[in-house]
């Protein structure tokens, strides 16, 4: 029997080695792997993020723009779902069909079977007051609130812009956004996303195997709340962009108004347009395809990226590069015999009396004067060559042909060439002042936008100089500080007396000229009409004015495609667009039923007619 | 009759201390594992740690009964006993009530017991008293069959119950067997088969790359390495010529066991078994399925780390990621609050308790009591081992509770009867003529 007593060690031998295996293993599992840990944390600790509301945007006057209105994510935790749930109520209640729902909680059991996900979005909160009643039926679902815009005046859709959920590019390419995050992609919202975005805010809570909320994680320290976006104030005035979208509703074109003392923009109208809100929440994506498909192009930011010639609008920037280059005064007479004859051809012109002064010509738009005036500054110079960089650098100098630097995104920097694109166009040392004459009556490769137009015109109106223009005035109460742009004066180089022949000519346009339709009683307004050739079809109308004369408060530019001569649609546009912005009433009644009704979609044909007025 | 002074000075102090060391500490553990803050109060009854707070107040009566109770009742009425738990065994088949799938309890005016934890008292009991009785041999085939009856005819109706964790509880009953005389090759070929099958899965379908662009399979490096074993071992043994034979039949038998892995792995095995052994081998990762259990188990032991999260802060028990955490998972709390250091002083608390019931038995001059106290023993090292082991992911998942620790009245007072009697047997030892 004394082996057998000694088999206590064999037994004890083999409990204590699972001892030591078990403590082993403990010691690897407890201290040496860590993976555990953030396991652990996986399971119990969810990061809820607290979206901030989005800044609020104003106008000039302070009247609301857009603000944020509650909307719903549907979520769902594919674990809580039922076996026997009724699908088909359900689909007819968030009205998706059954395919959608299927593939949508198989997307969301990909994600996870415990967690919960976002099954629909956006949910408007008026559909949600249907589905919140329902909703009680559907275990596994529950709603997250969070913000979408709105824009209560249903106006300036391209310089608002559009907010949409942040795309992995976008992610990829900047840290702070991640998935499920609303960016700004348009307009106001894009160019002061940083502004308007706030700060967004982490609350890290514990949850049990249900995913039912338990409390904060470690009594709230790593929390942070969300901070709100800025609001920002626009220097638009709501009323007057609403009114320019009026007068432009049946017609193609821009009118972009500017204060000339402060370059701030007072209106940029973009015609045809489309109702902001179209472009929120769930709706967004098929909205979005109905209007790119559409065949006015209602997307198409015409203010800021459509290129139109200046047309006769320009003749005041040649006079005036004439006068500083002292190869025109305000007496030079040229004889006008219904145009000017170079070189075997013709730029024809209307019937007015000749000869013509500089007065007269800008007050009749005469074709011949400017082409003299043209000839002669190019001229002056030994070469071609010379003469044009000289005059282009003049062109330049109102911030034509390069961005304007408006505080907006895609904003295009319009085209005045360069002389490479003459010496490719007819080799270098044969072109002369003869062969670019169009440029003299605002024709040819010249392309600027509406926004450059009037930011021109702004030029004109200061005598020589203009500020950036932007749309922004205030972040939160506080005014825009941008060393630079906004308060640097951008100086053309001409001098004040020149511009003030100029104005007097622009005035007498609208006294007696071609630009009476923009006439206003006892407000001194400054024009000049332009009838841009379109080679696809009927002329654009065009009218540049500021007003009042001497102490100017609007500048403004009007393009109204297919319009014909600019004092048809243009010009009264024009002035009522300022009697509208400085007296806020109208004394024209039957002109502004005239251009309220005035439709020209569909009128592109050309009839038969000439260029120039 | 003997004083009462003297009971006191006999009994095991070490061991009483150790059980309510343990109790305590598990009700204290099941409190952290299921605390909610509706329900603060640990003495609140409608909670399962205030009920465990009752059972272990009756657990303590239970205890002091059977230490005022003649030891000689327990000799006497042995197979009395046992034949009680056996009909109760085959009653509760038939009228019992199902939980979890398996019928195995009574339900008496909103308590429900369950006979089979007491069994294991039983049985125990019976098993002692039989290889106790004189002229009675280990080495006769005739011993063999009777014990291995009296072990096996409760594990079968525990099986019948559909209870299969309890029932193979029952396998501990070796250690009993083998300290009686039973041949060590049983042991040894036990552990060696347990062994073998767990490691030919984990290898099977791995290759190995040997120099000169040898590849073999799993299979044949395991026989390669059981080779070189096997020489090794023949080399330093002296007995060469006797011990060549062993180690030949033990490489042919073990080639086939490897062989044959495959074929129950994949043609005897139900595939949720299989499966359920895969897992638990870490051969197949799924935790969302069979090894969601295990899985969740090790995070909230490993997310404890060295020092534990401290009492109540664990989070993984408390927002029941972890199954069954108060029973059969209910060292998980231990470890994610307690952290290792705490698992350790667990697992040195059971090792003492084990080694001092092992050290007792060994000075006991009856050897009624010494075998019994060698079932007690091995019945908790099985169920230590097999709980604690699946918790962190070494065993399959078998449910039964780990002793003194894991809630429940039934498994409280089996465990308390069983141990408290081996107390009062030997608090007795010295009257033993």
């Amino acid at each position: 029997m004394k082996h057998l007593e000694s088999r206590k060690y064999i037994i004890g031998i083999i409990f204590l080695s699972v001892g030591i295996i078990f403590s082993i293993r403990l010691f690897y599992v407890q201290v040496i792997d860590n993976h555990y840990k953030s396991d652990a944390n996986n399971n119990v600790l969810r990061h809820v993020v607290k979206y901030p509301a989005r800044g609020l945007v104003y106008d000039r006057n302070g009247e609301l723009l857009v603000f944020n209105e509650a909307a719903y994510d549907l979520m769902v935790t594919p674990k809580q779902v039922k076996e026997d749930f009724d699908t088909l109520a359900f689909c007819s209640l968030i009205e998706i069909d059954k395919a959608q729902f299927i593939e949508k909680l198989n997307k969301a059991k990909q994600y996870s079977y415990y967690k919960s996900s976002i099954f629909e979005k956006e949910i408007s909160s008026k559909s949600y007051a249907k589905i919140q009643e329902q909703l009680f039926n559907y275990p596994g679902f529950f709603v997250q609130t969070r913000t979408l815009r709105s824009y209560p005046q249903k106006t300036a859709a391209h310089l608002l812009g559009y907010v949409g959920e942040a795309n992995q590019k976008m992610i990829a390419e900047n840290a702070y956004y991640k998935s499920g995050d609303h960016i700004g992609i348009s307009g106001i919202e894009k160019q002061y996303e940083t502004e308007l975005r706030g700060k967004r805010g982490l609350k890290i809570v514990m949850v049990d195997v249900f995913n039912r909320e338990k409390g904060s994680f470690m009594n709230g320290i790593y929390d942070t709340t969300a901070i709100s976006g800025s609001s920002i104030q626009l220097s638009i005035s709501a009323k007057l962009q609403r009114y320019g979208e009026e007068l432009m509703q049946n017609k193609k074109g821009s009118i972009v108004a500017i204060d000339p003392k402060t370059g701030e923009v007072l209106a940029l109208v973009t015609m045809p347009t489309y109702d902001p809100n179209l472009l929120v929440g769930r709706a967004r994506s098929k909205n979005y395809n109905l209007l790119s498909k559409d065949t006015l192009n209602p997307l198409f930011n015409r203010a800021l990226m459509a290129k139109y010639p200046p047309g006769s609008t320009f003749k005041s920037i040649n006079a005036l590069i004439g006068l500083q280059l002292k190869t025109l005064s305000p007496n030079t007479l040229y004889s006008c015999n219904r145009g000017f004859s170079f070189g075997g051809r013709k730029m024809g012109c209307h019937a007015h009396s000749s000869p013509v002064n500089l007065e007269y010509s800008i007050q009749t738009s005469c074709n011949a004067y400017y082409c003299n005036v043209f000839k002669n500054i190019i001229d002056k110079f030994p070469t071609a060559e010379q003469g044009y960089l000289t005059w282009r650098n003049y062109v330049m100098s109102f911030g034509l042909g390069k961005k304007t630097g408006l505080d907006l995104p895609n904003e295009l920097s319009g085209f005045v060439p360069n002389t490479d694109y003459y010496d490719r166009y007819y080799q270098k040392g044969r072109w002369s002042s003869s062969t670019i004459l169009s440029l003299a009556i605002g024709q040819g490769e010249l392309g600027f936008t509406p926004m450059q137009m009037a930011n021109m015109v702004a030029t004109i109106a200061n005598r020589g100089y203009y500020l950036t223009p932007h749309v922004a005035k205030m972040i939160d109460n506080q005014p825009i500080q941008k060393l630079d742009s906004f308060v640097l004066k951008h100086e053309t180089g001409i001098e004040e007396k020149y511009f003030d022949e100029v104005v007097e000519a622009m005035f007498q346009v609208v006294q007696k000229g071609t630009g009476t339709s923009a006439k206003i009683d006892s407000i001194q307004v400054c024009g000049k009409t332009g009838t841009v050739q379109n080679p696809h079809g009927q002329d654009h109308s065009t009218f540049i004015a500021f007003a009042p004369k001497d102490d100017p408060k609007i500048a403004i530019s009007v393009y109204v495609e297919n319009g014909y001569w600019g004092s048809r649609w243009a010009a009264p546009i024009a002035g009522l667009m300022i009697e509208k912005y400085l007296r806020d009433t109208i004394t024209r009644p039957l002109i502004e039923k005239r251009m309220l009704e005035g439709n020209l979609i569909g009128k592109v044909q050309k009839p038969i007619g000439n260029a120039g007025e | 009759m003997r004083g009462n002074r003297k009971l006191i000075d006999n009994i095991d102090w070490m061991l009483v201390s150790i059980y309510f060391i343990l109790i305590i500490a598990g009700w204290l553990n099941i409190y952290a594992a299921v605390y909610n803050e509706e329900f603060k109060s640990i003495f609140d009854t409608t909670q399962s740690y205030g009920k465990q707070l009752i059972w272990i107040g009756t657990a303590t009566a239970i205890a002091t009964i059977i230490l005022l109770i003649d030891e000689r009742f327990f000799a006497t009425f042995g197979y009395f006993i046992y034949g009680i738990i056996i009909l109760l065994l085959i009653i509760v088949i038939v009228i019992g009530t199902e939980t979890k799938g398996a019928t195995s309890w009574f339900e008496v005016g909103g308590f429900k017991i369950q006979p089979s934890e007491f069994a294991k008292f039983a049985t125990n009991l019976a098993l002692a008293k039989f290889l106790s009785t004189l002229n009675i041999k280990m080495s006769d085939l005739k011993t063999k069959l009777i014990a291995i009856f009296i072990i096996g005819l409760p594990a079968i109706l525990i099986l019948l119950q559909n209870d299969t964790g309890s029932a193979l509880v029952y396998a501990a009953f070796v250690f009993v067997l083998y300290r009686e005389g039973l041949s060590g090759s049983f042991l040894v070929i036990g552990l060696v088969t347990a062994f073998l099958f767990v490691i030919t899965l984990v290898f099977q379908n791995e290759v190995y790359h040997l120099p000169f662009e040898i590849e073999i399979g799993g299979n044949l490096m395991l026989v390669l390495v059981l080779a070189l074993i096997l020489a090794a071992i023949y080399y330093f043994n002296r007995k060469k010529k006797k011990i060549i034979l062993l180690l030949s039949v033990i490489f042919i038998a073990s080639i086939g066991l490897i062989k044959s892995v495959d074929y129950v792995f994949t043609d005897v095995l139900s595939p949720h078994q299989s499966k359920r052994i895969n897992v638990m081998l870490g051969l197949e990762s799924d935790p969302k399925g069979a090894g969601y259990n295990v899985n969740q188990s090790l995070i909230a032991i490993g997310s404890g780390g060295f020092s534990g999260k401290g009492f109540l802060q664990g989070t993984q028990t408390k927002y029941d990621f972890v199954p069954e955490q108060s029973t059969d998972f209910i060292f998980c709390t231990i470890g994610e609050e307690w952290g290792f250091l705490g698992s350790i002083v667990v697992i040195a608390l059971f090792m003492t308790l084990l080694l001092r019931i092992l050290f007792l038995c060994s000075r006991q001059r009856s050897s009624f009591a010494r075998i019994y106290g060698y079932g007690v023993a091995s019945i908790l090292f099985f169920h230590f081992t097999i709980n604690i082991g699946m918790t962190i992911g070494l065993v399959p998942v078998i449910g039964i509770p780990l002793p003194f620790f894991s809630y429940g009245g039934s498994s409280l007072w089996g465990f308390t009867i069983l141990l408290f009697v081996f107390i009062r047997m030997d608090a007795d030892r010295l009257d033993v003529l």
